[in-house]
C-alpha cells in the first residue's frame, strides 16, 4: 500500500503548479491568473515587443486602472501628464495584446485586489500573481497569490510561468473570539507588531483557528492582505462553505456541472492532518484589542489605550536611532511613554485594497450614522471598486456619509499611497484603514496611524484617536 | 535579452546605516510614473536626500560627497514593502552594483537578482565590521567576488562567504535572462497544460 506523504495546504496547490523543478534552480510554476496595473506592466509590455512575442494566454490575463487614477472627475481627462501617459500607455499595450482592460469608466473598474475576489476570478486552489506586493490578498479563497516585480511580470506574460523558489511554510493560528469593536485588521496589525515587519520573511503563512474560521471573506481579505507587511511571500485560508458562498454565481465564477465540478476539488483543498510546517505561532483573539500604529512602520502598533514606547526600550543603538527617527518624523518625540488617545488628527482616509470593500462601508456607516465630523477634519470616502461605489448608493449608505460632511469620491487607490492626486499634506495626520505607514507614503511628510475601519470611523466623528468600543456601547 | 555582465566588484562604499529600508524611500510612489526603466536613479531616497523645495538635505549619507562607490551598505531587512522593481531600477541607475544588508526582503531580493543589482547577504557581525571600517575611512576598498561567493576588505584581510543560488549565479555573471530560459520550456509548460484540468 502506498502512503502520500501529509502536505499542507501551500504544498498541494504549489505542487500541482509545478512544471518543471530542477535540482538547486528555481521551479518553473504555472500561473492561472495574471492580474497587471498600469504602473508595474508597461516595461513588461516593452520587452514582449523587443523579444516579438505574445501574450501567451489572453484568457488568464486581467487588467485594470487603480494606482493613477483620481477620485474625482473620473469622467474627465486626467490632469496630470506623467498618470495620464501611464494609463494611456496600459489602453494601448491591451490593444496591440489583446489583454481584457477594466479601465476608467468600465462598470468593473477597481483596485486590481478588490475586482479579483468581486468578480469571481479569484478561486480556491489558483496561483495568482500581480506587480502589486498586496497581491497576497487573494490568498482568503485559498490560493497561492503573492506579488512580483517588472521582471517577473514579464515573464507570466511571455509564457504564463514564473521561476520562483519555494517558500518555508508557516502555520499563524488564532483562535478564540474577538471582543467587540475589534475586526481581522486588528488581528493582523496584532500579530505584526508582535512578530515585526520581517517576522514572516521567506515564508508563506497559512492562517488557520477558530478565529480566523469565523470571518467574512471581506475579514479574510483584509488579513491575508497584509500578510506582506511582515515580509511573508503571502498568505492563505483553507477555502470553507463561507469561501463558496462568496464566490457563487458572481461574474465570472463557474457555472452548472463546472460549479459542482469545483465544489467536488475545492473541498480537497485542506492541509492534512499531521502535514509539517516549517514553523508554527498561536495567537489568543481574545487578547486583541482595537489597534494603532504610532510608528513609520506596520510593526509599530499597539492597542489603542496602550503607551508608545520609549527609546530605552530598545537594545542596540541601531534600534534606539530608527525608533528615534520614527518618532521626529512622526512629530511624536515627546509622547514617548503616552497614549496616543485623545491625539488630534487633520484627516481620515478609508479606501485602500486592505479595507475599501462593502463589509468595510457597511460598519463606518453604523457607526457615523446621525453624526457629523468636526470642522477642521478631512474625511476621504474611497470606495475599492466602481461596484462597490455602485452598492454604497444602493444601500444608502452615500446619504450617511455626505451628511455626516464626508468626500465620496470614485474608485481607485487614492491617499494610500501618494501617486495621484489624493494626498495627505506635510506634517499632517491621518487615521487610515490602509496598509503602509512608510515615511512618505500617503505623500511626502505625510503622517499615518493605521487603524481599523471602525477605530477609524471613531476618528472620523471625533476628529482624534478615539478608542471605537465607546461609540459601540451607546 | 543580453543584461549587463557582473563577476567582480571592486570599489569603496557607501554606509547607509538604518533598519528596515522599505522601497517606498528607495523610491516614493509619486515617481513610478515612467513607461521606461532609466532615470529612476535622480530620484533615489528622494524624500532623504531632498528637502521639499528640492535643496540636497546635507545630514543624508549620498549628499556626503566623499562618500562614493557601487556598494551600498545597509542595516537589517533592507528593501521591504512594495514590490515595486523600481526600487532596484533607482539603485541600479544611481550606480550602485550591490547592496550588502544582513537580511533583504523576498520581493527586493528577486527584484534585485533580475537587474543585476547583487544583493549579498552578512551576517551581523560582518556587517557592523564593515560599517566600522566605510565609517572609519571613506577610502575603504571592498571586493566582491562573484565566483567565490566571497565580500572582503582586502587590505584589513576581513572576509565572508555568501550565499547566492546556483542559477541565479549563472544569470548574474553571463547576464542570462529568465525571460529566455522560461521560452525555452515551452515544449514542458504546454505538456503541463494538456494534463492540467
Amino acid at each position: 500500500m502506498k502512503f502520500d506523504k501529509p502536505k499542507t495546504l501551500f504544498e498541494k496547490i504549489w505542487d500541482s503548479h509545478v512544471v518543471y523543478q530542477k535540482d538547486g534552480y528555481p521551479a518553473v510554476l504555472y500561473i492561472d491568473t495574471h492580474l497587471i496595473h498600469e504602473v508595474t506592466s508597461p516595461q513588461a509590455f516593452e520587452g514582449l515587443r523587443k523579444r516579438g512575442v505574445k501574450v501567451y494566454d489572453t484568457n488568464k490575463t486581467w487588467a485594470t486602472m487603480d494606482h493613477n487614477v483620481p477620485t474625482k472627475d473620473q469622467d474627465k481627462i486626467i490632469k496630470e501628464p506623467m498618470s495620464r501617459k501611464q494609463v494611456e500607455m496600459l489602453r494601448t499595450n491591451c490593444e496591440e495584446f489583446s489583454v481584457r482592460l477594466f479601465g476608467l469608466g468600465h462598470p468593473f473598474q477597481g483596485i486590481v485586489h478588490i475586482i479579483g475576489p468581486e468578480l469571481g476570478i479569484t478561486q480556491p486552489g489558483m496561483t495568482i500573481v500581480c506587480g502589486d506586493s498586496h497581491t497576497s490578498t487573494h490568498g482568503a479563497f485559498g490560493t497561492i497569490a503573492f506579488g512580483i516585480g517588472t521582471s517577473e511580470v514579464e515573464q507570466v506574460l511571455a509564457t504564463q510561468t514564473i521561476l520562483q523558489y519555494k517558500p518555508k511554510t508557516m502555520n499563524i493560528r488564532i483562535d478564540g473570539m474577538l471582543g467587540q469593536g475589534v475586526s481581522s485588521k486588528d488581528i493582523i496589525l496584532y500579530i505584526i507588531s508582535k512578530i515585526s515587519t520581517s517576522g514572516g520573511t521567506g515564508y508563506f503563512v497559512e492562517y488557520t483557528g477558530t478565529a480566523i474560521e469565523n470571518l467574512s471573506m471581506e475579514a479574510r481579505m483584509t488579513i491575508c492582505n497584509m500578510s506582506i507587511e511582515m515580509g511573508a511571500r503571502g498568505g492563505l485560508i483553507a477555502p470553507d462553505q463561507t469561501t463558496f458562498d462568496y464566490i457563487k454565481r458572481r461574474k465570472f465564477a463557474p457555472k452548472g456541472k463546472d460549479w459542482d465540478k469545483k465544489i467536488e476539488k475545492w473541498k480537497k483543498l485542506t492541509t492534512d492532518k499531521n502535514a509539517k510546517y516549517d514553523k508554527e505561532l498561536f495567537f489568543d483573539a481574545a487578547e486583541i484589542e482595537p489597534m494603532i500604529t504610532y510608528g513609520t512602520n506596520p510593526g509599530m502598533g499597539m492597542g489603542i489605550t496602550g503607551t508608545i514606547p520609549s527609546v530605552d526600550d530598545y537594545e542596540t543603538q541601531s534600534q534606539k536611532d530608527n525608533f528615534l527617527k520614527a518618532m521626529e518624523y512622526m512629530g511624536l518625540t515627546d509622547k514617548q511613554g503616552s497614549k496616543l488617545l485623545g491625539k488630534k488628527v487633520d484627516y481620515v482616509f478609508l479606501g485602500s485594497c486592505t479595507n475599501s470593500r462593502i463589509e468595510d462601508f457597511r460598519k463606518i456607516a453604523k457607526i457615523v450614522k446621525n453624526k457629523k465630523k468636526p470642522d477642521w477634519l478631512h474625511v476621504f470616502v474611497v470606495p475599492g471598486s466602481a461596484q462597490v461605489v455602485k452598492q454604497i448608493e444602493k444601500e444608502g449608505l452615500d446619504k450617511i456619509f455626505t451628511d455626516a460632511g464626508f468626500d465620496m469620491r470614485g474608485a481607485g487607490c487614492s491617499a494610500c499611497l501618494g501617486m495621484n492626486e489624493d494626498k495627505i499634506p506635510a506634517g499632517k495626520y491621518c487615521v487610515s484603514t490602509s496598509n503602509r505607514n512608510f515615511q512618505g507614503r500617503q505623500g511626502p511628510g505625510a503622517r499615518t496611524f493605521l487603524a481599523s475601519p471602525m477605530t477609524a470611523a471613531a476618528a472620523a466623528i471625533t476628529g482624534k484617536v478615539s478608542d471605537v468600543r465607546k461609540f459601540l456601547k451607546l | 535579452m543580453k543584461k549587463k555582465l557582473l563577476n567582480k566588484i571592486v570599489s569603496t562604499a557607501v554606509p547607509l546605516d538604518m533598519e528596515d529600508v522599505d522601497t517606498d524611500q528607495i523610491i516614493p510612489a509619486r515617481f513610478l510614473k515612467s513607461i521606461g526603466r532609466d532615470g529612476f536613479g535622480l530620484n533615489v531616497f528622494r524624500d532623504w536626500r531632498y528637502d521639499p523645495e528640492g535643496n540636497p538635505k546635507p545630514h543624508f549619507i549620498l549628499n556626503h560627497p566623499q562618500y562614493k562607490g557601487e556598494i551600498l551598505i545597509a542595516g537589517n531587512n533592507f528593501g521591504c514593502g512594495s514590490s515595486r522593481e523600481h526600487a532596484a531600477w533607482a539603485l541600479s541607475d544611481y550606480g550602485f552594483k550591490v547592496v550588502v544588508s544582513s537580511f533583504f526582503a523576498d520581493i527586493f531580493k528577486n527584484n534585485a537578482l533580475n537587474n543585476t543589482l547583487l544583493p549579498v547577504q552578512v551576517s551581523n557581525k560582518f556587517l557592523r565590521k564593515l560599517f566600522a571600517e566605510v565609517n572609519k575611512n571613506h577610502q575603504t576598498i571592498i571586493e566582491v567576488d562573484i565566483e567565490k561567493q566571497t565580500i572582503s576588505i582586502p587590505k584589513k584581510n576581513l572576509s565572508e562567504f555568501f550565499e547566492i543560488n546556483p542559477y541565479k549565479k549563472i544569470c548574474v555573471i553571463n547576464g542570462y535572462d529568465d525571460v529566455d530560459y522560461l521560452i525555452s520550456m515551452k515544449e514542458k509548460i504546454a505538456d503541463f497544460e494538456k494534463k492540467y484540468e
